[in-house]
């Protein structure tokens, strides 16, 4: 059913306005299975904005989104997509999210936040549902961790324990909307670390970071986004090294401008 | 010439005042389980993001929140009869004032309980494919629950001391109570001496028990 390289993920025409500033202004890609995407940008950009349409946790103000070969939803007036919610839930049980302040839930250990979706949205038994969630906590380093509460964890193991939890629902492609921005620079490693492990998995990823070097790396395709549109998309040898456009290029010459 | 206390007076009709400081605990309990079933409905309705649910809901919290306790009282006991021909028994109609309310109220320390939980907990269970059912049970409720403990007990004792104005309906409560003693031993200053004391014991054993319960909760919380 599932053949590595076709297309898992499509967006069709995206647009999303906040009151009368039109954030999102057109936005087409087509995501294929395996993909490695990091999305750059600067503040203000929409990178953040696209991400979080593409599970709908902001509602786009126009265009589609189809997972699979199948649309989510029902066109209405004027472009826009009208969402029952139980086909929200299900798109967002298949699509992943891990968010730039963890949000892991305070009120359960690291080992139930993992278990947590398995155990209510997919109805998984709980002793499986357990021991998954034990080998997602050991795949992201933390296993000793399982019984701690969030309060309990430096950034950088909330932010693994969030991985844990969204990989626990297998999910068929995983967001990552600025993972390491709120971490102190010491524990940007670890994390980014965990997330280039998840590389041999093959899985499809789309990430929105700052960390140039590691999109470097880790991306298979970069997309740039400028004021609510895709102005360069690429493999990471081109965008970062021989941008086509000349926002890119100064974009990029900020964060080079200090090297040692 | 200095007022010489009698409590003999008071001690002498206890068994009157403690019967009626049972009424008193009866209404409260029952006024709490009615006011906490309709707050919970007026919150849901306030949250539903309809209008066409969210604004009766805002008029009745508005409405019993800028009005006098005692005209719901009187409404429920004398009103009720008149307009409708439906008379309530004193207890049952002190019952439907009181938790009609004290719904008023609690319905706002539910929705400030749920507004304090931070969006990203929302964001978090629906990015796992949660509905709005079970995202509420298992992520919103029981985080709300730890922030509404604080004011919900406070609601509570100002409930407790309003069953007071059920004596106005002749409903035998302590107050009355006290007011049947007062006119056998014209003591009325040693019997609502006593009538305080009373309240102050309840109220203060119940605070000290709640402040327990929720250092008990934190520490689980923070585990």
């Amino acid at each position: 059913m599932t053949v590595a390289g076709d297309v898992v993920l499509q967006v069709e025409d995206l647009h999303k306005s906040f009151g009368s500033t039109e954030v999102l202004k057109g936005i087409d890609l087509s995501v294929r299975r395996g993909e490695r995407i990091a999305i750059l940008g600067s503040s203000g950009s929409g990178k953040s904005t696209l991400l979080r349409c593409m599970n709908v946790l902001e509602m786009p103000t126009r265009g589609r989104l189809i997972l699979d070969g199948e649309a989510v939803g029902k066109p209405a007036a004027g472009g826009a997509t009208r969402y029952r919610e139980a086909e929200l839930n299900r798109l967002r049980a298949r699509v992943g999210m891990v968010f730039q302040q963890f949000n892991l839930f305070p009120h359960m250990t690291a080992l139930e936040n993992v278990m947590e979706g398995p155990l209510s949205v997919l109805g998984r038994p709980k002793a499986e549902a357990r021991r998954t969630a034990q080998r997602h906590l050991e795949r992201v380093g933390l296993g000793g961790k399982a019984d701690a509460h969030p309060a309990r964890l430096s950034g950088g193991q909330q932010q693994r324990v969030a991985i844990a939890r969204a990989l626990a629902m297998d999910p068929e492609v995983l967001l990552f909307d600025e993972p390491t921005s709120s971490l102190d620079p010491e524990l940007v490693g670890e994390v980014l670390g965990v997330i280039n492990d998840l590389s041999e998995d093959g899985r499809t990823m789309l990430l929105v970071t700052h960390e140039l070097g590691f999109a470097y790396h880790f991306a298979t395709r970069i997309l740039f986004l400028h004021e609510g549109r895709i102005l360069e998309d690429g493999p990471p040898e081109q965008v970062l090294k021989s941008p086509r456009e000349e926002r890119t290029r100064r974009f990029l010459d900020r964060f080079t401008a200090f090297r040692f | 010439m200095g007022y010489v206390w009698d409590f003999f007076a008071v001690a002498r009709n206890a068994d009157i005042l403690l019967a009626g400081l049972g009424q008193t605990l009866l209404l409260s309990v029952c006024g709490i389980a009615v006011g906490v079933a309709i707050g919970g409905v007026l919150a849901a309705m306030r949250l539903s993001g309809r209008r066409t649910l969210s604004w009766p809901a805002l008029a009745f919290t508005e409405f019993y929140r800028n009005t006098p306790p005692l005209v719901h009282f009187f409404w429920f006991f004398y009103g009720l009869p008149m307009a409708f021909g439906l008379t309530l028994p004193p207890f049952a109609a002190a019952l439907a004032a009181l938790g009609v309310q004290s719904a008023a109220f609690f319905a706002e320390v539910f929705r400030g309980g749920i507004l304090s939980v931070e969006t990203g907990q929302w964001e978090a269970g629906r990015a796992l494919g949660m509905g709005r059912v079970r995202l509420m049970r298992r992520i919103i409720l029981p985080q709300a629950a730890r922030r509404m403990a604080a004011p919900f007990v406070e609601r509570s004792f100002e409930l407790v001391k309003t069953t007071t104005l059920a004596a106005a309906l002749a409903f035998h409560e302590t107050i009355y109570s006290a007011m049947v003693i007062v006119t056998q031993t014209y003591r009325p200053l040693e019997v609502y001496t006593v009538v305080a004391g009373l309240f102050f014991v309840v109220l203060f054993s119940a605070s000290q028990i709640a402040e327990w319960l929720e250092a008990r909760g934190r520490r689980a919380g923070a585990r």
